[in-house]
């Protein structure tokens, strides 16, 4: 079991090559801005198209929910921090001081949503999760939430 | 008001509503485009709802909710819905959420590569 999870750890703990750090206020509007902005940042590591539409995609989702649901009624900072590391690993790291999570794992399981009325699909996590190789969320109530995206790339000839 | 990377071109009749997107849907933009739509509906009341999806560069799951939500409008009036030439990659976000059990899901002629 531990040696699994260290295993799992090492996989994405290479040095960081590069680092960018962005805040943004939670406008809806910025929800394009920050995963346009991310992936130019990726760039540099060469991606594959896909692997950047995955990337945009993940960023999408979890900025939406800081805009949705941590900051819900009011206009708080959403801090991104990208950061390129050896192995072509990227992390991205998308944090609130909002309201929290109080049950991740329910928040997590496919189609949950607090917010129907508003057409949220509750697809947000399940998204990600597909989209990247590891996705870690740690939130406490009335204090926020970071959730870490990580996306190996492939080797390009 | 802000620029959206999106745009909307709705024709139609009592038979058929064509929804034409391009650009991006994310939780802005279906929020604007879907008031359009659905303003679209209750008027025309149309038997049939198409989304033709083949020029959209972006979504994200805020997409699924917006094709969810049009379905569940045309159901109360009696109509039935359908996505047109979704990419592979939109495809893929639908499938996610088993969109694709309740939808029906046109392929036509033109092959997009994204």
């Amino acid at each position: 079991m531990r040696t699994n999870l260290e295993k799992e750890k090492n996989r994405f703990s290479g040095a960081v090559i590069n680092e960018m750090r962005i805040k943004l206020p939670s406008l809806s509007v910025n929800e394009s801005v920050a995963r346009s902005v991310v992936a130019a940042f990726c760039a540099q590591l060469d991606p594959s198209a896909c692997e950047v539409a995955d990337i945009k995609c993940a960023v999408s989702e979890a900025v939406t929910n800081c805009i949705v649901h941590a900051y819900k009624d009011s206009v708080g900072i959403i801090y991104i921090t990208v950061k390129l590391c050896e192995g072509r690993t990227v992390r991205v790291e998308i944090r609130d001081r909002g309201r929290g999570i109080e049950n991740v794992r329910l928040a997590r399981q496919p189609l949950y949503t607090t917010d129907a009325e508003n057409e949220r699909s509750g697809m947000g996590f399940t998204v990600m999760e597909s989209f990247c190789d590891r996705v870690r969320v740690n939130s406490q109530c009335k204090k926020g939430t970071t959730v870490t995206l990580y996306k190996l790339l492939k080797n390009r000839e | 008001m802000l620029k959206k990377n999106c745009t909307l071109e709705l024709d139609g009749n009592r038979e058929e509503l064509t929804v034409i997107l391009r650009g991006e849907i994310d939780h802005y933009t279906a929020a604007w485009v879907r008031s359009e739509i659905d303003a679209s509906i209750s008027e025309l009341r149309p038997k049939r709802t198409v989304f033709v999806l083949s020029e959209i560069d972006f979504m994200d799951s805020s997409g699924i909710g917006l094709i969810m939500g049009r379905y569940a409008k045309m159901q109360n009036i009696g109509g039935t819905l359908a996505v047109r030439d979704p990419s592979d990659r939109v495809e893929r976000i639908f499938k996610l959420a088993g969109l694709e059990r309740i939808i029906e899901l046109e392929k036509g002629e033109k092959n997009n590569e994204n």
